[in-house]
């Protein structure tokens, strides 16, 4: 790839206490490029999104987005980087005291300053891209949503916007196989048509070969193998292969114990 | 066990949380001050801060009131000084107990429900998504409260006092047999402008103190439910100190002379 990567991770390290969790990773993300990072359960995947997003402050390293240092940014100035982000979070992460439109809209109203009815329109429209009909769900609370449907509507918020990079965290997460395809599909289709640059945590390996160009693979705080999805079958990497086949054999030790 | 360690360490302790408490304190007081501010989000939490809270305090100045003048009664008939009980009611109702009842009762009413709120948000990951739609949390969430509490406690405590005296009437004249007039002309006469400017002074320290405290514990919360029920615990454990606390300060300032 010629041109400087969206993202630029360089030598990142985060630690908790004694716990270290990312220990001087390195990861480039291309421009339009879709990168998934898998990994077990704790192993740092959602420090990592966290810090490029600056909700977590890294403890050395560097983050360049778009060839600007983010790490030590300021407020204002990340608030401005942000606009240029979306993110779908495991858990949906949807505003309890806001109605589903207004969820869609908000990142327009209060990030992008836009006039509540035309926010209201794009929040309809997206809506209806992720296959919900804002007539029937657009005046609901999320309580009152499925699990499925929450993710759509996180995922409609985090495209409201158009973005020119989305972030999803564990997209497929307490989801059914069946919801689960249909919210990958949602991903490849909604990244497509606005052409935006991912980078998607998970475990869950069908939907990383759903979603990716490029799989890395993210064990002991590093990234230790990374490639296209064609190429992770026949890696020759033990860890990936132990991963990416479930296996409690391996190099890969589970702790039995928090 | 090391008991000079122990102390170390809870005094150590003592002084982060206070540090935090104080960065916390700025950050919000900035945010309640500069654009851009959010009139609707602190027109919602007047409405709930202030209206909602009404039954609650009215409730508990009426109840406070009569049992004012009943125990004044008890007390000051011995000594044939039954005509004090106007004077007594109507002081003690507008200096102490109006603000130091109401103030309480909203910080188990509405920190609670304002640190349970963030904390649920906090631990659900909406304080991060605010983050990731270019909302700053502290402006969105934070500001509206402190600024609904400060402005909202004053008025709910005027209208707490006036119930109280109320209820201090109600008993004199119908159970203990005092003249109306008299009642309301000594309850007027006795009332002095400093004891209505306490009375809001501490209303508004406590509306920001029950605001700040909800805020402050809801946003450090972690985990899952516990965290949150612990927030919500410590939201109003501390502001109830707090009420007390500064409850005497405002008290020496205005009439220790």
């Amino acid at each position: 790839m010629t041109t400087a990567p969206n993202i630029r991770i360089r030598g990142l390290k985060k630690r908790f206490g004694d716990n270290v969790v990312l220990d001087g990773l390195d990861l480039d993300v291309g421009v339009g490029e879709s990168v998934v990072v898998i990994g077990g359960s704790g192993t740092g995947k959602s420090v990592l999104l966290k810090c490029v997003l600056g909700l977590l402050t890294p403890d050395a390293g560097s983050i360049e987005i778009d060839g600007r240092e983010a790490v030590g940014m300021g407020t204002r100035e990340r608030e401005e980087v942000l606009k240029k982000f979306g993110m779908l979070f495991q858990g949906s992460a949807l505003f309890d005291s806001l109605t589903v439109w207004e969820n869609v809209a908000f990142g327009l109203i209060q990030g992008h300053k836009m006039a509540r009815p035309k926010a209201r329109e794009i929040a309809h429209a997206k809506l209806a891209a992720v296959g919900l009909r804002a007539d029937e769900v657009g005046l609901l609370g999320p309580a009152e949503l499925s699990g499925g449907m929450q993710k759509r509507v996180a995922l409609a918020r985090a495209i409201a916007a158009e973005p020119e990079i989305i972030f999803f965290d564990e997209p497929t997460t307490g989801l059914d196989p069946i919801m689960a395809d249909v919210i990958n599909q949602l991903i490849v289709d909604c990244v497509r048509d606005l052409g935006a640059t991912t980078l998607s945590i998970t475990h869950d390996m069908a939907s990383a070969r759903k979603i990716a160009n490029r799989i890395a693979m993210l064990y002991n705080g590093r990234i230790i193998w990374a490639g296209s999805v064609a190429e992770i079958d026949d890696s020759g990497n033990p860890y990936v292969d132990q991963f990416i086949h479930g296996r409690a054999e391996g190099p890969i030790a589970m702790a039995v114990r928090a | 066990m090391n008991i000079l360690a122990l102390i170390g360490r809870a005094f150590l302790g003592g002084l982060a949380t206070t540090g935090r408490i104080v960065i916390f304190t700025g950050r919000a007081v900035g945010h309640c001050v500069a654009p851009p501010i959010y009139p609707r989000l602190i027109l919602a939490q007047m409405l709930e801060i202030g209206y909602y809270s009404l039954p609650v305090v009215g409730l508990t100045a009426i109840f406070t009131g009569m049992v004012l003048a009943l125990q004044s009664y008890t007390g000051f008939s011995r000594f044939s000084a039954e005509s004090a009980i106007p004077n007594i009611v109507v002081v003690s109702m507008t200096r102490e107990l109006g603000p130091v009842l109401a103030g309480l009762m909203v910080a188990g009413r509405v920190g609670a429900a304002i640190a349970a709120e963030i904390g649920t948000m906090r631990v659900t990951e909406q304080i991060d998504a605010l983050v990731t739609l270019s909302t700053n949390p502290f402006k969105y969430l934070v500001a509206p409260r402190l600024i609904a509490a400060l402005a909202t406690l004053p008025l709910l405590v005027v209208v707490g006092d006036v119930i109280g005296v109320f209820g201090g009437y109600l008993v004199s004249v119908h159970k203990l047999g005092f003249n109306p007039a008299p009642y309301l002309r000594n309850t007027i006469d006795f009332l002095q402008t400093d004891d209505v400017m306490s009375s809001i002074v501490k209303a508004a320290v406590f509306g920001f103190v029950i605001a700040l405290m909800g805020c402050y514990h809801g946003y450090r919360s972690r985990g899952d439910a516990q965290g949150v029920g612990a927030a919500t615990t410590n939201a109003v454990v501390s502001a109830s100190i707090l009420i007390l606390t500064s409850n005497y300060i405002i008290t020496e300032l205005f009439f220790a002379r």
